[in-house]
């Protein structure tokens, strides 16, 4: 199951992930006109910065999520073969619960769909589109490593 | 189409891009490969360095950040950001005009002993438009011009002398719209000032600010260059040319001259004949010397003495990858930083001339206007000299060469329709009152890896000749349709629509005409101006049917010229990416739109060259009803 890492070390804050983030996720996928679409599309992944270092900071797809439990309307579920939390935007009824809980700050609302937004992992690419657009090659796409225990 | 068909469309281009592929060569197209994808922000013009309280970012989905530190929103840092722009490329072909008003003004006090005053009829037409006295010697003549043209560019009052020249109306456009170049130094001074942090916040006065810069270099410094070389280098006449990597000659020691200013070129063209080399040249092995440019500096040398071109921008590192070149010679401008690397894959020595453009640990030698012979010859011995460590093994010239006519000025082309005893516009603008021509175009400007290489500017112009519009080029645009044999007399009878043809066969040139380097631009304006004095075709530049384009642009210098032709009055396409203004829509919409009811020009962006040129034709349509002229003769 591939995830995605971070080297932070490396991240210089260009925001390069954040507009490819949006751009995957736009109608069509072209800068130029991407930026005029009526719904425009919005970064499911944002760069924070803290104490001295820039974090890229999208959905973790923890194993055991905090959102999942949270969501009353039951539209987020782990899903173990994909390895991702998954949405399911037709039951979402936007309470912001999932955006609360989560203990990394990486679901953020959509004010304006009253859906909160969350990586995808841009389910239907071969790679996620932050991945390519990272110019110091800071997001790691990579099988993941299971810790010692 | 395969990888290397989608880079290039030329035959010679692809053939050394494989060459550089086995051998893992980078070039430019791999060097994009790299850099893809490019900054999202950079793209949309919403990201500004002017001040260290950034660099601030406006996010282009309007979630976070409307505004940088200081308050600037998307219309202020996207203008700013181009007005630098026009200020650069404004500077690069004005400090070119300088250097060879410079050298005029040294040859008239007898230091620059390798050059001569060639077109003396040029001189005293310019010296007349100054105010000078032309009852003596060209010597006295040349000394009081060149102190004039040099003032041009520290005036602090008045306007530009050159302006005169321009359509009385047009004239009164600028003063009405504030435009009015005064001197050509002090507009690149204020542009720059008004983008510094906290001066210009209006999106529209810093377009007016850069407006006036960019006329200050098409009718002021780019036009000293140009007219200022015609007397020092002699003005140029329709040459026959050869160009395309297949130019460079295998048993030949090979000199590659890339960059902008002739002035060195000129001599290099003469070093390469010197005796003394060529007894060198043949005591080492060679049959002789051959001399190839690239660039505008090909343009140059090509049209004052029909030296081959190797080819436009992006083929430098191409020549140098073919491994039959000694030395490139290299001034200032569009020389590609990748070359060092890629000469030390070859024999090939990189010579730097400009005090102005350097690289690190590459043989400089520099150039003097007093000892300008002596350096050429240095520069050129040292290629002869070097033609002993060639690797004859890694030698691979593709056999691409195509013939091509250039060398049309305004003058020239006088003479050519009206004859050399009654010189005349008359018979061009008769041709397109009567349709038998429905306009005219300027396809100018450089190559850009984003695109097809010369696959934007040959379409284009393919087309509009097809419509019966007389093509006007400058640069590698020119280089570019050369290739593709589009620049002889012939090629009229093969994409002229009817009427163009006519006109090819009767006066026997080409439907598509070479008119020099990127500061010749500046022959365009002149030309047009002409047309207007010669009547028939309204009162103003933008009243003539003909539209502008750069397909393929990518320079900052072509900003420029795209702005000093849409301030003159000219509908002018781009092609590649639009300008860095998109994450601004006021400003996008202010270029493509707004700017036309004040200047009478506006821009366009366009990423299709079939579309480009059905855009220009409606534009010349447009012109055409509003002089009430006849329908187009051979309409399809």
């Amino acid at each position: 199951m591939k995830q995605l890492y971070y080297d932070v070390d490396k991240c210089l804050g260009c925001k390069s992930c954040e507009i490819a983030c949006a751009l995957a996720h736009s109608l069509t996928e072209e800068l130029f006109k991407a930026i005029k679409e009526e719904k425009l599309s919005l970064p499911r992944k944002k760069v924070l910065f803290s104490q001295g270092k820039n974090y890229p900071v999208s959905c973790r797809h923890c194993q055991e999520p905090k959102c999942q439990d949270a969501c009353m309307a039951h539209a987020l579920t782990f899903n173990q073969e994909k390895g991702m939390v998954l949405h399911d935007e037709s039951r979402c009824v936007g309470c912001w619960m999932c955006v609360m809980v989560c203990p990394y700050g990486a679901v953020r609302p959509n004010t304006k769909t009253k859906i909160p937004l969350r990586c995808d992992k841009c389910k239907d690419k071969d790679e996620p589109s932050c991945v390519k657009a990272c110019p110091t090659g800071a997001i790691i796409w990579q099988e993941e490593v299971v810790a010692n225990k | 189409m395969s990888n290397i068909e989608q880079k290039s469309i030329d035959l010679a281009t692809q053939e050394v891009l494989k060459k550089a592929k086995e051998e893992n060569i980078q070039t430019a197209w791999d060097r994009l490969e790299l850099q893809q994808p490019q900054c999202g922000f950079g793209q949309l013009g919403l990201c500004c360095t002017v001040c260290d309280m950034g660099p601030c970012r406006i996010d282009p989905f309007g979630e976070g950040a409307k505004e940088g530190v200081c308050g600037a929103n998307a219309d202020t840092i996207a203008a700013r950001n181009l007005a630098r722009k026009i200020a650069v490329g404004a500077s690069a072909h004005s400090d070119h005009g300088r250097d060879v008003a410079h050298t005029l003004s040294l040859l008239s006090e007898g230091h620059a002993h390798d050059y001569g005053i060639l077109d003396v009829e040029k001189l005293k037409v310019l010296a007349q438009e100054f105010g000078i006295d032309i009852n003596k010697p060209k010597e006295q003549i040349a000394k009081e011009l060149s102190k004039k043209l040099l003032e041009e560019f520290g005036k602090q009052e008045g306007e530009l002398t050159f302006l005169k020249r321009a359509p009385k109306k047009r004239q009164q456009i600028w003063k009405k719209s504030g435009v009015t170049p005064r001197g050509i130094d002090r507009e690149v001074v204020e542009l720059l000032h008004t983008t510094t942090m906290g001066v210009d916040n209006d999106y529209k006065n810093l377009i007016t600010t850069g407006m006036r810069c960019a006329l200050s270099d098409g009718w002021g410094g780019s036009m000293i260059a140009t007219d200022v070389q015609d007397i020092i280098l002699g003005s140029p006449q329709p040459i026959r040319g050869k160009v395309n990597l297949g130019v460079l000659k295998e048993n030949y020691v090979n000199i590659v001259v890339h960059g902008h200013e002739p002035v060195l070129s000129e001599m290099a063209v003469k070093a390469s004949q010197d005796p003394e080399l060529l007894k060198l040249a043949k005591s080492l092995g060679a049959e002789g010397i051959n001399l190839a440019g690239i660039c505008c500096t090909a343009n140059e040398v090509l049209m004052r003495h029909g030296i081959a071109v190797a080819g436009n921008f992006l083929q430098q590192e191409l020549a140098v990858i073919t491994g039959a070149v000694e030395v490139m010679m290299v001034d200032v401008q569009c020389i590609m930083p990748a070359l060092q690397e890629v000469a030390s894959c070859f024999h090939t020595k990189l010579v730097t001339t400009s005090p102005k453009a350097r690289f690190p640990g590459v043989i400089h030698v520099e150039f003097e206007s007093k000892k300008a012979y002596e350096v050429a010859k240095q520069i050129i011995r040292l290629g002869v000299e070097n033609f002993a460590n060639r690797k004859k093994d890694r030698v691979n010239i593709p056999k691409q060469e195509m013939d091509l006519v250039a060398g049309f000025t305004k003058e020239v082309v006088f003479q050519i329709l009206g004859g050399r005893y009654r010189a005349t516009y008359k018979p061009l603008n008769e041709a397109i009152i009567s349709g038998r021509l429905r306009g005219l175009a300027g396809v100018v400007g450089c190559n850009n890896p984003k695109q097809t290489h010369d696959y934007f500017h040959t379409t284009l112009v393919k087309e509009l000749i097809k419509n019966d519009i007389l093509v006007l080029q400058t640069g590698c645009s020119a280089i570019a349709c050369a290739k593709q044999g589009l620049l002889i007399p012939e090629a009229a009878k093969v994409y002229a629509g009817g009427g163009l043809q006519e006109i090819c066969e009767a006066v026997g040139i080409p439907p598509v005409l070479h008119l020099g380097s990127c500061v010749d631009n500046s022959r365009i304006l002149t030309a047009a101006s002409y047309i207007i004095e010669e009547g028939g075709l309204g009162e103003d530049l933008s009243d003539i049917p003909a539209a502008g384009c750069a397909p393929e642009w990518m320079s900052e210098k072509a900003i420029t010229i795209g702005f000093y032709f849409v301030a003159s009055g000219v509908y002018t396409v781009f092609g590649a990416s639009p300008f860095a203004t998109v994450g601004s829509q006021n400003l996008t919409d202010y270029l493509t739109s707004g700017l036309e009811g004040i200047v009478g020009g506006r821009f366009e962006f366009c990423d299709d060259p079939l579309k480009m040129a059905e855009l220009m034709i409606a534009h010349i349509d447009k012109k055409r009803k509003a002089l009430n002229l006849k329908p187009v003769m051979y309409e399809k």
